[in-house]
């Protein structure tokens, strides 16, 4: 019996490792290895024909902290996540509370609001771009009707960044409104009656028992809209180039630069390392914080 | 006052929508139109398909929507074979390592593809994919989300059915193919919708891997389309923009429900 017993885990052993192999390769080649190679290569010179690759230690670091450009494009990143994040999230939410409530051409608001996000993001920039477009563009007419001058808005520093906010939430917030629209209709509708009895206003109703019972939800569209504000980078191709002199670079554009535009590996390498740290924090705070919090859903 | 609220509600919900869909509309009104027609909002000037002729004879478009689309199928035929696999050792299948194996995996989900985008370049170039097709796709195979997703769905098969199916002499495989594939069918519907749409979708990875006519996907293709260096006007761009994004937008507003769902399946997990 017990040799049966035996012989059967050891069957059902070598059967899951063999299912699990096509995976695990696949994974190991383009997740695991490459992140270990950039850990190594971030330690590394660039390697010419003459001067071959040596270990140079933290100096990639160093070069970069040092670097200012670095520093504008970590405060831009910055910038990006603090406006995005936060902004993209208060829509989706509103989005979500009109799509859910009793309002006419409800059909309609649901598609528009859920429409950008089928969208790539270079179509999204190309839009975008006949807005932005100094005398042209949409905005400016406007502007004019109002005897506005006319403005570049990604041509100049002080606006550049910001017309890239304004994509990405435009691209974001209807994503996110559909995880508020499927938490908001599992709140037991006796919830609102009973508020309703106990003559609760509805911003009472909204802010006390809607938004607590959302909280797992907001939570989860928090580490997504995070992760989105490292990788949302397309739209920059197309209407920024990260310019005008770097006022509208993000990180992942920058790692791209450093490695095909200007060739340098190494630098691009301790870059993705620091992404890859940041990354992780995002990912250990999933894991430990909202994991506990979610139970009551 | 509160009698009013459900008016400014709907005003403000609409307004919202109308601001939302502006970009697409505009775009629309941008393509059928000449440029200048379109720059000055003449609203009785004739609709013209001009646009769309020369962005269609300006760059290799029908090749483009052929690399989209094998590159989509690439993926996601990948995806089902070894997300299946995966997903089905890690929900019914007891072997040692199980869990460990399992948080590796998930760890994955952070280390976006995005961010390596160095080191698999290399890799690719290594293993003498460079600029194919297969090249551009294989990175996404073993995605972890889709492990995940699957392990989910397999779980929540009925212990009894894949008793009954041992009972009645099935292999391991068979019992995989006739009784847990069949059951995930909603599964495999979510994670293709979304899957597609996001391939679909991608760009930064193609535009490393990708580096000839015929292995570029649309988003590469509309780019290059678009650069300034080309000196196409708005009205042109426009109308190759419709014309890139219109097969999913279509199928999008056709099958709006099940994208949706799809959506929430894939992200509430």
């Amino acid at each position: 019996m017990s040799k049966h017993a035996n012989l059967e885990r050891r069957r059902q052993a070598i059967y899951g490792w063999l299912l699990l192999t096509p995976a695990a390769i696949l994974l190991s080649t383009f997740a695991f290895y490459p992140s270990l190679a950039t850990l190594f290569s971030s330690l590394f010179s660039r390697g010419t024909r003459r001067n071959p690759a040596e270990f140079v230690g933290g100096e990639n670091y160093s070069d970069l902290f040092a670097d200012p450009t670095f520093w504008l494009v970590v405060k831009n990143n910055l910038f990006y996540a603090g406006i995005t994040i936060p902004v993209s999230i208060f829509i989706a939410l509103a989005m979500a509370l009109w799509a859910n409530s009793k309002i006419s051409a409800r059909g309609f608001v649901r598609t528009a609001y859920f429409t950008p996000t089928v969208l790539p993001m270079i179509a999204a920039a190309n839009l975008w771009l006949f807005f932005y477009t100094p005398g042209l563009g949409v905005l400016d007419q406007i502007g004019a009707l109002f005897g506005l001058p006319s403005v570049n808005w990604l041509g100049q520093p002080e606006t550049a960044l910001w017309a890239i906010i304004i994509v990405t939430i435009w691209k974001e917030a209807g994503f996110f409104m559909i995880f508020y629209l499927a938490a908001l209709q599992t709140i037991p509708a006796d919830l609102k009656e009973a508020a309703d009895i106990e003559g609760a206003s509805r911003w009472t109703y909204t802010r006390r028992i809607v938004l607590p019972l959302l909280m797992p939800t907001t939570l989860f569209i928090m580490v997504n809209a995070m992760i989105n504000s490292v990788k949302l980078i397309d739209h920059l191709f197309i209407l920024t180039k990260g310019g005008p002199s770097d006022a509208s670079k993000l990180i992942l554009y920058y790692i791209w630069e450093m490695a095909f535009a200007f060739f340098d590996a190494p630098h691009a390498a301790a870059m993705t390392i620091m992404v890859l740290l940041v990354l992780g924090i995002v990912a250990a705070i999933q894991f430990f914080y909202i994991d506990k919090r979610t139970h009551y859903q | 006052m509160s009698r009013l609220t459900p008016y400014l509600d709907s005003f403000g919900a609409i307004l919202l929508a109308v601001i939302w869909i502006a970009p697409l509309l505009f775009a629309f009104w941008a393509a059928f139109h000449s440029t200048s027609d379109a720059v000055n909002f003449t609203l009785l000037s004739p609709w013209t398909l001009d646009n769309f002729r020369t962005a269609w004879e300006g760059a290799p478009w029908l090749q483009y929507f052929l690399n989209t689309f094998l590159l989509v199928t690439v993926v996601l035929i990948g995806q089902f074979i070894l997300t299946t696999l995966a997903g089905f050792a890690f929900a019914q299948v007891k072997f040692p390592g199980r869990d460990v194996v399992f948080i590796l995996v998930l760890l994955q989900l952070f280390i976006l593809p995005e961010v390596l985008i160095v080191e698999n370049y290399a890799m690719i170039s290594r293993l003498g994919l460079f600029d194919t097709i297969v090249g551009v796709g294989m990175p996404y195979m073993a995605s972890a989300f889709g492990i995940f997703l699957m392990r989910q769905a397999f779980k929540s098969v009925p212990i009894e059915l894949h008793e009954a199916a041992r009972i009645e002499g099935c292999s391991w495989f068979g019992i995989l193919i006739r009784v847990y594939v069949p059951l995930a069918k909603p599964t495999y519907l979510a994670y293709a919708l979304v899957s597609v749409s996001t391939h679909w979708n991608n760009f930064l990875w193609p535009l490393i891997v990708t580096n000839s006519p015929d292995t570029r996907p649309l988003t590469v293709g509309l780019s290059i389309f678009g650069a300034p260096e080309n000196g196409v006007d708005i009205s042109v761009i426009s109308a190759a923009t419709l014309m890139s994004i219109a097969p999913l937008l279509i199928a999008f507003l056709v099958f709006q429900r099940q994208f949706v769902q799809a959506f929430l399946r894939a992200g509430i997990k």
